[in-house]
């Protein structure tokens, strides 16, 4: 599409909102409005939206009217000589009395929906969902899944400044994660928010959830989800740097096909805790090394292991990881106090930490031997 | 007091050069450098916004990085909201409230001289450590946002800098209200009583009240980040039993005053303009009076609706649904006042009235989504996207700065005797006019269709509505230039202003010669 092609039609939908004369067809292609979304809630939320957009709408176009006539018809130039009225205390009471009739009809249905989104009771699934500096975690307390998902390697191989990459070729640029979240249709599903370090947000537009994931906080949240399908979000509250890039991705599927995906995770978390513990051979520890070390610590210390001094300091040829192999460890396993190095203890198991230590002690020029999965373990 | 200062008559003898403006406790001199100070924050701010929308222009990061981006969007908001508007308004408020109250000057004119000179060593504190960083693109200011929420501030390790610069700005504004309110009350012209008083000096008291108010609580919020900071405390810290919602508490307690501080002289400023342009009287004085005084009550028993999405109990939730709606009546009464002062009016368009007629429509479409943000169960979906971003640049961009552009063309003749351009000062109000809608109205569409505040980079169904925001702001931000341009000019010269300037214009500071002499009612003026 040229540029002129690409204004024009954005003048034109401009025009459409504008004059909010048409029915919402012609908007779908702008996105210029609030989704209806897949839930009884975020429907009604939407009615609500429009319900108050209609009436600042039409009062707009009432007083903007008055003011219209007032510019054209009362000019000096046409010869309007001024009126000297200046009081009137029935049309002050008259002007008080109408917005707060409108404000009162607008609060009702909108506590009937507050209280609904604010009943989570009787949830089918739990799900904590617990945000990091810059991705979220999920437990399935019921069912004994846990994973992190963050930003697709896609996207974050895309997102990164002067990459050559046309993120327009990058499918769901920036909104795709390395592992979305499975829940089943129909059922109610609590989301229970916290944080293990800033504050960040939980939201998916379409699901009409939006809920602060704060530290020392659970805040309760739900929907019930009626469509099958993907849908996407993105964290909300400023949370740093890389707050634009961490995610969310929800798999709405039917109750088959979630069961049969509890159990592929259920023995897959089983299979990786038999394997974590045995001996690897550096081949193997680079390989998966270099997989967590874009996952998990690309973001600040970059793919080179240049950094971002002096916020995030560089890896290649530093004290840290090519000095002794304890520290290296520590630092890892617990994290910095104070800074934005995370603890990354609860993150990964043992064969991860082992084989990202040992990715960063052997990559870009750095050779500061090797790290198994059992010396993590009795570093922890 | 009238025998000590008839010695002065006519003299306008006061030390020249820089020694001028650092020693002066003359209100007109102050105001200046007010003013002046502001327009330079407002240009630094909006090179920074500048920068933000040519990352956005297009998906993808192009210009900066990411932590860069958050420096640029919190800086930029600081610097707007501390550094331009607010030192702006006190600005009006030196020049105009004395001549506007037939007063000699401000009545503690050696503290006047202070809260000025606090400022732009504050401002030099609060973006130093943006040039802290070895080179510029690593700069490391502060990158948390302008509300600083804990435990994000927390993390940044430069927070004593931020910190002692709010707190040197907020004695500025302290200073600055106690010097206004105890003007305004002490020194009134015989027979200037206060249902008299021109609206703008009306909202000004009632802001310089809000100010008194919440300021020390902005004081106590950064204080108490500071302990926890370096002294190991806990007040925010979840971990050592402190909570980081109490923070958001504290912080919007003084921050929804805060944005009415910054509106209710913008108000105060059009309700002296449309009626000078309709000749006509203002319509309903003592309603606006009024709904000033209950929009201030209101600022501040409505703050956590800021807060919808942090998980309050459902009853505070409908508490502050409740009380945010109903800040729509009074300040409905004061647009529906506005268009009853031009109804039946006999109307001119002189620049100062143009920008006044869009504040009026403008402002208006702020407060309606405003509304919208208002209604709880909706503002789940509003929250922390582009449509909040729409929402506050509509009532601060072509509310607040409006108003304080409307006002420097409306009182510029009398302050330097001189008429500026009216063509070049037509030409930078369209454009300014058109080209701020088309900066901000395309960010509530792309609010409502799910892209979050804050963020750097963005997936590519934005890419449409952000370059066209972007280009509306590239215009935007180059017709400032023109802005300072035509104010220079009429500084330097011009056709001579008449005292009165605008053929109805109502009030004292209309009475004196323009440019207004050095010194000003020495002698109180009688009022009728």
């Amino acid at each position: 599409m040229s540029a002129i092609q690409t204004i024009n039609k954005k003048l034109v939908g401009f025009f459409c909102l504008a004059l909010l004369a048409g029915p919402t067809s012609a908007w779908a292609d702008y996105a210029l409005n609030m989704t209806k979304g897949v839930t009884k809630i975020s429907e009604e939320v939407y009615d609500l939206h429009m319900l108050v957009l209609i009436i600042c709408t039409v009062v707009g176009i009432g007083v903007f009217g008055v003011i219209i006539y007032s510019l054209i018809n009362h000019r000096k130039s046409k010869g309007a000589v001024a009126a000297q009225f200046h009081e009137s205390t029935t049309v002050e009471v008259i002007w008080t009395t109408i917005p707060l009739v409108i404000l009162i009809l607008i609060a009702i249905p909108a506590t009937g929906t507050l209280l609904k989104i604010e009943d989570s009771s009787d949830a089918d699934v739990t799900i904590k969902v617990t945000g990091w500096q810059w991705k979220w975690q999920y437990d399935y307390l019921d069912e004994n899944v846990s994973f992190f998902s963050s930003l697709s390697e896609a996207s974050n191989k895309a997102r990164q400044r002067d990459s050559g990459i046309n993120v327009y070729d990058v499918k769901h640029y920036l909104l795709s994660v390395n592992e979305p979240i499975v829940v089943p249709v129909n059922k109610k599903v609590r989301i229970l928010t916290t944080s293990n370090d800033v504050i960040h947000a939980w939201w998916v537009p379409a699901l009409g959830l939006k809920r602060d994931a704060i530290p020392g906080y659970i805040n309760e949240s739900w929907f019930k989800a009626e469509k099958t399908g993907t849908y996407r979000g993105q964290c909300a509250e400023l949370c740093g740097k890389d707050h634009g890039f961490m995610p969310i991705v929800v798999e709405v599927v039917d109750q088959d096909k979630y069961k049969q995906w509890v159990v592929a995770k259920q023995e897959q978390a089983i299979a990786e805790a038999a394997a974590s513990g045995k001996a690897m051979s550096k081949s193997e520890l680079m390989a998966r090394g270099e997989k967590v070390y874009k996952g998990n610590c690309m973001a600040c210390h970059q793919d080179k292991g240049q950094g971002l001094p002096p916020m995030f300091p560089a890896l290649a040829g530093s004290k840290i990881a090519t000095g002794p192999v304890k520290a290296h460890m520590d630092i890892v396993i617990h994290g910095k106090p104070g800074t934005a190095m995370q603890a990354f203890a609860q993150q990964l198991n043992d064969a991860d930490l082992a084989a990202v230590i040992t990715y960063e002690r052997n990559s870009w020029g750095n050779s500061a031997g090797m790290v198994q999965p059992s010396d993590v373990k009795a570093a922890r | 007091m009238s025998t000590a200062t008839a010695t002065h008559d006519q003299h306008d003898h006061h030390p020249t050069g820089i020694t001028r403006w650092l020693f002066t406790t003359n209100h007109k001199d102050i105001g200046t450098l007010y003013l002046w100070f502001s327009f330079i924050m407002l240009l630094t701010g909006g090179a920074m916004a500048m920068v933000i929308r040519a990352e956005l222009l297009y998906p993808g990061m192009q210009v900066v990085d990411p932590n860069f981006f958050n420096m640029m969007t919190t800086m930029h908001g600081l610097i707007m909201v501390f550094g331009a508007i607010m030192p702006a308004t006190v600005g009006l408020a030196n020049w105009l409230i004395p001549m506007m109250i037939g007063a000699p000057d401000m009545a503690l004119p050696r503290m006047n001289n202070w809260s000025f000179w606090i400022l732009p060593f504050a401002a030099l504190m609060l973006v130093a450590p943006m040039f802290m960083g070895g080179n510029f693109s690593s700069g490391q200011g502060p990158a948390f946002g302008w509300t600083f929420y804990q435990p994000l501030s927390g993390q940044y390790d430069k927070l004593a800098f931020f910190i002692f610069a709010v707190h040197l700005l907020g004695l500025s504004s302290i200073m600055g209200s106690i010097n206004i309110i105890a003007t305004i009350l002490n020194m009134r012209a015989p027979g200037m009583t206060l249902m008299k008083m021109p609206l703008f000096v009306w909202t000004w008291l009632i802001t310089a009240f809000l100010l008194i108010a919440v300021m020390p609580v902005l004081a106590g919020a950064v204080t108490m980040m500071l302990t926890d900071k370096y002294f190991g405390t806990s007040f925010f810290h979840a971990a050592g039993g402190g909570d980081p919602v109490l923070f958001q508490h504290v912080f919007w307690f003084f921050g929804h005053p805060e944005v009415y501080i910054m509106i209710l002289p913008a108000f105060g400023i059009v309700s002296q303009i449309i009626p000078t342009f309709s000749r006509k009287p203002l319509f309903g004085y003592a309603s606006m009076v009024y709904a000033t005084a209950a929009i201030a009550f209101l600022s501040f028993i409505v703050w956590a609706h800021h807060m919808f999405t942090v998980g309050m109990p459902v009853a505070g939730e409908l508490y502050f649904m409740y009380a945010t709606v109903m800040i729509a009546v009074p300040t409905a009464v004061k647009v529906f006042n506005w268009t009853a002062t031009m109804w039946k009016g006999s109307l001119t368009f002189e620049t100062p009235m143009l920008w006044a007629v869009a504040f009026v429509f403008l402002f208006t479409i702020g407060g309606f989504t405003g509304l919208m943000l208002g209604v709880a169960p909706a503002d789940f979906q509003y929250h922390d996207t582009y449509f909040v971003v729409a929402h506050f640049h509509y009532v601060l961009v072509t509310g607040a700065l409006f108003a304080i552009i409307a006002a420097v063309y409306y009182w510029l003749p009398k302050w330097t005797g001189h008429m500026y351009d009216e063509k070049l000062a037509k030409i930078h109000f369209w454009v300014s006019a058109i080209s701020v809608n088309v900066l901000f109205f395309p960010q509530h569409f792309l609010g409502l269709a799910g892209m979050p505040r804050r963020i750097p980079d963005y997936a590519v169904q934005f890419a449409d509505w952000n370059f066209v925001s972007s280009i509306g702001g590239f215009v935007f931000g180059l017709s400032q230039i023109l802005f300072l341009f035509i104010v220079i000019k009429t500084i330097r010269g011009g056709a001579k202003a008449t005292d009165r300037v605008w053929d109805s214009a109502d009030g004292l500071e209309w009475t004196v010669p323009s440019p207004a002499p050095y010194h000003t009612f020495e002698t109180a003026p009688e009022i009728k």
